[in-house]
């Protein structure tokens, strides 16, 4: 009873000072509800790269720097963002010196410090702990507090992009006084910090409900005296985005709903009722073929997908490669399947501005003619069954992705429009537990690759993409000598590209690592190893009476929920 | 009796020790990683030392005798210190089964869900029962009557349409075009003044009507046709003979006789009480057991999913007992001694 009152008290309030809701005092705008359909399951998101973890638990803890809706960086704990310019950031890039904001304190009131930072790169860089931001500490060698406001963060090699540790809702900072007995194997007996972080963000933890609800109310200890302009907020889990999305868009008892991919045409009825609206924002996410470049026949035992198994039948011509991508209409596609989460893109490396190329831009526009022609030249010809062939090889394709019926969707239309070309293709889905999961056992995983062409999409942390681009160097190859653990599934391997990855990461200039890295994109998108499809974007929906919200692709989606207001 | 239930009790050791082994090993055997839902953006050698953090570097022989100890020792240990609040020592070192995906113990996220299962699918159980039996009755001594044609038609309706139809049908009815139910169940909600009561029930009547019309209808057809092999038997014509009132005939000795297979179909019934209607409460994200089982499933929580599934596995056994010994309490001709 007492929450429905404070909620009719809070709307009554919100009404009458809608003008000036902006300016509103800390809590006057009563309950945020906000609608996952997955749940949380944890709020430390150094024990859980799950995305919904990591949103619920950005309300609670904060890292020194987060990335704003448009793709830049800003200061959250932190003074202002280290740069080479402003001397944060050594000369020989293999430093980086934050300044820690000064008076701000912990949930439970206690000061903030630097002890606090270096104790969170520790937790996380504990051997034992099994860290899911592992990757954001990557070279670094020591964290050490200079002061009780100034960090330092030493890496063992030139880091021309150190914003790794502590920027992003990845890597936030863990209070040191409450973790210091969950290192390493202990981490995951501390359940009762796992599940109520006491952080420096808008809230804290008021219930926490594992794989369920979390409840929180505001934190009193917030540095800005005005936010949140929520007393409380809810975080609910499970169900399916469908109903997620109806709950925002037609009843209107949710504010927020994360990650609808649901048929547009879906979504677009539900937003007519006029209670929400959806939005959509585009990071880095490319849904692409892999097109396997070894060859993967079941002949050759232990040799299947390997280099060593040698080369695709004919795969490995270029032609082909080309003229499948030329046969695909991507816009068909992301009407289809995507609507508002989706573009039709040309480049695995999309965005930001800076690093999107333009010279492949061609592929936008569906071909057959130009295809059919290419491989009538190559002197695949067709059959008496439809089917071009040469030398024996039959361009037959067993083509796999995970299991998701948009996917379904895109694999059925692909072998329509490669019917039109003269190739035969069989599909072919694999749950996404077993297809991304690394069992070594396990012969449908999409390392492996035991397939022609597989589908998925792959994106990166943050702005930067230099370990993205590194994915497509010759040693990422999976085989059985690396337990299959790699990142270049097509198996591409070229000694300009590696010099280029190389080079890349000895290089500062922002320019010139944006020309690499276009160029490297270039030389994957000519060759025709990967074959991009959609740039998808983040979909979520918000209720209209929420204000001041802006979807983030680049961070967290909650990472500035202290200035939504209603 | 006592014998027979002991003696059954000591069978159900073994059978319950390798239905948990086979569980382990359908779990450890699948394909499926705890990583693997995880962003593409944590790369490889992350993943790996996120494995072995979660214990999964061992040999299958010793995750499986690790469980049976967490299982069958650390976890009744703790569960006696908890509630009579003294210690047996050594509780550090005592390890309980602690969830993938929480990386908290499993046994807490079960109890802290168990009332909400027994809640809305006993309470649809109970309520499936109710309209069932005296449909089941009039249905079968009406026997072709308009009563018996709707009651078939309502029962096969209610058999055969799914509850992932019914469901959301009903919310866009009630919730979307009426606005009366909340199509979202609130987990939070505290029961402490009339006017919450009344939150709770409004939002229980669209999951527990769901499942009841699914439960009615099932039991009902066993409840008519076990009504009908009675109502022909001599000892009816007997009764009447006899010239008691119908009312006597038909609850005294006919429904009394023709409740015995329909107690066997209730009491196997229960055990996927616990098992929560999965589907339904993924629609109405009611928290039970079922969403439990369903979210570990998908993320490859195998400790979670173990735990639960053999916790169903000892319910049905249980319950298989129960209904055995029920069948002598309605009857007293059976006899195990």
């Amino acid at each position: 009873m007492r929450k429905l009152k404070t909620l009719v008290l809070a709307t009554a309030a919100a009404s009458c000072f809608a003008a000036t809701a902006a300016q509103a005092e800390r809590g006057s705008a009563g309950q945020l509800n906000i609608v996952y359909w997955q749940a949380a399951s944890i709020l430390n998101p150094f024990l859980s790269g799950g995305t919904k973890d990591i949103d619920a638990s950005s309300l609670i803890l904060e890292p020194l720097a987060n990335y704003r809706p448009d793709g830049s960086m800003d200061p959250t704990l932190a003074e202002e963002i280290p740069t080479v310019e402003n001397g944060g950031v050594a000369a020989d890039l293999r430093s980086i010196t934050w300044k820690l904001k000064k008076g701000v304190t912990w949930s439970d009131g206690s000061a903030f410090t630097a002890n606090d930072v270096v104790f969170s790169a520790n937790y996380c860089m504990h051997p034992e702990g099994g860290c899911n931001a592992a990757s954001n500490f990557a070279d670094v060698e020591s964290v050490e507090a200079l002061d009780d406001h100034t960090v330092r963060v030493n890496f063992s090699v030139a880091k021309p992009f150190p914003y790794g540790p502590f920027v992003g809702a990845t890597s936030p900072v863990i209070q040191e006084a409450q973790f210091k007995d969950c290192m390493g194997a202990k981490a995951p007996e501390c359940s009762e910090a796992n599940f109520g972080p006491i952080g420096t963000g808008p809230f804290k933890v008021n219930e926490f409900r594992a794989n369920d609800v979390i409840t929180y109310t505001a934190n009193e200890n917030y540095r800005d005296p005005n936010q949140p302009a929520f007393a409380t907020a809810v975080f609910k889990g499970g169900g399916d985005a469908a109903s997620a999305a109806r709950s925002v868009l037609e009843t209107g008892e949710f504010d927020y709903a994360w990650n609808l991919q649901v048929e547009p045409e879906i979504l677009s009825q539900m937003e007519a009722a006029g209670k929400g609206k959806v939005v959509s924002a585009f990071g880095t996410s490319v849904e692409r073929l892999m097109v396997q470049l070894t060859n993967p026949d079941p002949a050759l035992g232990d040799l299947r997908g390997t280099v060593e198994g040698g080369p695709h039948p004919f795969l490995s011509d270029i032609n082909v490669r080309k003229a499948l991508s030329l046969a695909i209409d991507r816009q068909i596609l992301v009407d289809a399947g995507y609507g508002p989460a989706g573009q039709v893109t040309c480049n695995v490396l999309p965005a930001p501005a800076i690093y999107a190329s333009t010279a492949n831009d061609a592929c936008k526009t569906q071909d057959i003619d130009a295809a059919n022609k290419l491989l009538d030249d190559a002197g695949w010809a067709k059959g008496g069954d439809g089917i071009r062939a040469k030398d024996g090889v039959r361009l037959s394709i067993l083509y796999q992705t995970s299991t998701n019926s948009v996917r379904q969707g895109t694999q059925a239309l692909i072998k329509q429009m490669w019917s039109q070309i003269g190739v035969e293709t069989e599909l072919r889905n694999i749950d996404a537990a077993v297809f991304f999961g690394g069992d070594q056992s396990s012969p449908d995983t999409f390392q492996k690759f035991f397939a022609d062409i597989e589908m998925y999409t792959n994106n990166f942390d943050g702005t930067d993409p230099e370990a993205y681009m590194g994915n497509w160097v010759c040693s990422e190859i999976p085989s059985p000598a690396n337990q299959w653990i790699g990142n270049n599934m097509p198996r591409f391997c070229s000694e300009e590209y590696d010099a280029l990855s190389k080079e890349m990461a000895q290089t500062a200039s922002l320019e010139d690592r944006a020309a690499m890295a276009k160029k490297m994109n270039d030389m994957l998108m000519q060759e025709y190893v990967m074959i991009p499809l959609i740039h998808r974007g983040r979909v979520s929906a918000h209720s209209n009476k929420l204000g001041n919200v802006e979807l983030n692709p680049w961070d967290s989606e909650l990472a500035y929920a202290e200035e939504w207001t209603r | 009796m006592l014998n027979y239930t002991l003696r059954r009790l000591l069978f159900a050791i073994p059978t319950l020790i390798v239905i948990s082994f086979i569980i382990f090993a359908i779990l450890a055997l699948a394909p499926s990683d705890p990583t693997g839902n995880l962003p593409l953006t944590i790369p490889a050698e992350v993943r790996e030392k996120i494995r072995i953090a979660l214990g999964l570097g061992e040999p299958l022989p010793i995750r499986y005798l690790k469980w049976l100890q967490q299982f069958f020792i650390n976890e009744p240990l703790h569960a006696i210190e908890q509630m009579f609040g003294f210690s047996f020592g050594g509780g550090e070192a005592r390890t309980r089964v602690v969830s993938f995906a929480t990386r908290g113990p499993v046994m807490d996220t079960i109890m802290e869900r168990m009332p909400q299962t027994l809640w809305v699918v006993g309470l649809s159980y109970v309520v499936g029962i109710l309209i069932a039996v005296p449909i089941g009755v009039i249905s079968a001594y009406k026997q072709y009557s308009w009563f018996d044609q709707v009651g078939t038609f309502v029962s096969m309706v209610g058999f055969s349409v799914p509850t992932f139809f019914t469901g959301p049908l009903l919310i866009v009815i009630f919730s979307v075009q009426l606005g009366w139910f909340p199509s979202v169940y609130d987990t939070t909600l505290e029961v402490n003044s009339l006017g919450t009561f009344w939150q709770q029930i409004k939002q229980m009547i669209m999951p527990v009507t769901v499942l009841a019309f699914y439960n009615a209808a099932q039991i009902s057809r066993f409840m008519r046709a076990s009504m009908l092999d009675n109502l022909s038997q001599d000892y009816v014509r007997t009764a009447r003979a006899k010239g008691m009132s119908e009312k006597v005939v038909i609850l005294t000795h006919v429904l009394r006789n023709s409740l015995i297979p329909v107690v066997t179909v209730i009491a196997l019934g229960i055990p996927t009480i616990f098992s929560g209607a999965i589907i339904t409460e993924q629609i109405f994200r009611v928290n039970g057991l079922g969403q439990l089982l369903i979210i570990g499933i998908q993320g490859a929580d195998i400790p979670m999913v173990q735990t639960l599934t053999f916790m169903f596995a000892v319910l049905i056994v249980l319950f298989n007992l129960i209904a055995d010994i029920v069948y002598g309490l309605l009857d007293p001709r059976i006899r195990y001694d």
